[in-house]
């Protein structure tokens, strides 16, 4: 067992893990941050998306150990600490950009990713950034149309599905 | 997965070091590849050698002869970033995967596993690119040896990644849906001294150049020059997602593409 230490939501975390521990098993396992979702297992789904050092990865993929020493975001550290959503959760809310909820923190995290580099997406922008993140709800309309409305942008004349 | 143990080398000679100590120790690139490998248990190596905290393999950067130099562990997502000196290799790492994947994947990493399906191999073998490891060089025509087979030996690492910059090139990539690797992919480079015409996605032994669209495409760049050339279905990968026979036709019908959007 090593010990690996890393910045989680703004508060340090350490914990003792293995080599083969995921970076997802160390979240919820050992953190207790079970918002991270793991849905495949396999890099395809994307429900377990986190930041490390303000990149989007999904957290199935990745070694704890490799993100020793590094900042990590999760969905829990989006909403204020009052329990306020922020403005993507808001916006899923909003225009119902979820149904069962499964793959949610994966979709905010990467729209949070897509917003923090492009703050004016367009819709074909934001369904290609989404190409790893999968929903078998919705059908993705909501779900573009709630990251389009947190960006700020009018979604009036985009379809309601 | 099995466990294993990981180290995190800062130096090239550590990790090369770290490889040698033990035969069943493994690099570890971004893992993009390697981490479902080893979920599936289809590798147990007992040391996997991180090669994410190297400083001198990050980055891109201009070569003495006008090149485009990317370090072996350099991900997807900053050469598509950073390559702006060449602009179709900046766009096929841009496609490579989804974004989560391609903040993590390294060009090194891809180049080492050699999937006959991933995009890279294409664009090195294409470009005539040069992959340096820690012990040597190799010229693309003889780093690639079928599918998942290279010209590295155990314990070498591929710690940068040298390409001439093309007067004109594209990639173009069919893309299987579920697994968003390459159906068929096609990357095509126009140079003063020839065109260079590269495929991935379709052979049973991994990527590999098309001398006859070379040849006419060197006379005549355009997609026109194509016409009546084709390639046998017989020796490429046949599956669930296209048979032989459809890939074949992928090939040509990729290449025209790519000579027709090539700028």
């Amino acid at each position: 067992m090593t010990q690996v230490s890393m910045t989680v939501n703004g508060k340090a975390a350490s914990g003792d893990v293995e080599g083969r521990t995921l970076l997802s098993s160390f979240l919820r396992d050992q953190l207790h941050l079970t918002g991270t979702h793991v849905g495949c297992d396999t890099s395809q789904c994307g429900a377990c998306v986190v930041h490390v050092d303000g990149q989007a990865v999904k957290s199935c993929t990745m070694l704890a150990m490799e993100a020793d020493g590094s900042e990590v975001s999760t969905i829990e550290g989006q909403a204020g600490a009052d329990g306020s959503l922020n403005v993507i959760q808001q916006a899923f809310q909003d225009h119902h950009g979820l149904q069962c909820g499964f793959c949610t923190p994966g979709m905010v995290m990467s729209a949070a990713a897509l917003l923090k580099e492009n703050p004016k997406p367009s819709e074909a922008e934001v369904r290609a950034y989404l190409e790893g993140n999968i929903c078998r709800c919705t059908g993705y309309h909501n779900i573009v149309k709630a990251i389009m409305a947190a960006s700020g942008q009018d979604v009036g004349a985009m379809a309601a599905e | 997965m099995y466990n294993f143990d990981v180290v995190k080398p800062e130096r090239i000679a550590d990790a090369v070091k770290e490889l040698s100590d033990s035969s069943e120790s493994q690099p570890l690139g971004g893992g993009q590849t390697l981490i479902p490998t080893l979920k599936q248990r289809l590798a147990s190596p007992d040391k996997l050698v991180s090669l994410s905290a190297i400083p001198e393999m990050k980055g891109v950067c201009a070569g003495d002869d006008g090149s485009v130099c990317i370090g072996g562990a350099t991900t997807h997502a900053t050469v598509a970033a950073e390559a702006s000196a060449y602009p179709a290799l900046a766009a096929t790492a841009a496609h490579i995967g989804d974004p989560a994947v391609r903040n993590r994947g390294t060009i090194g990493g891809s180049l080492a596993n050699n999937d006959p399906s991933a995009c890279y191999p294409a664009a090195a073998l294409a470009s005539g690119a040069t992959i340096v490891t820690n012990a040597r060089e190799i010229a693309a025509d003889d780093y690639f040896q079928g599918m998942f087979t290279t010209a590295l030996d155990e314990g070498e690492i591929i710690t940068e990644v040298r390409f001439p910059v093309p007067e004109k090139a594209n990639y173009q990539k069919f893309v299987q849906p579920a697994s968003r690797f390459a159906l068929v992919g096609v990357y095509v480079a126009k140079y003063a001294d020839g065109v260079r015409v590269a495929i991935t996605g379709a052979s049973n032994d991994g990527v590999f150049r098309w001398a006859e669209a070379e040849a006419a495409l060197s006379a005549n760049f355009s997609a026109d020059a194509l016409d009546g050339l084709s390639l046998s279905g017989d020796d490429m990968i046949s599956d669930l997602h296209g048979t032989g026979a459809y890939r074949a036709h992928l090939c040509a019908v990729m290449t025209k593409r790519a000579v027709a959007a090539a700028a």
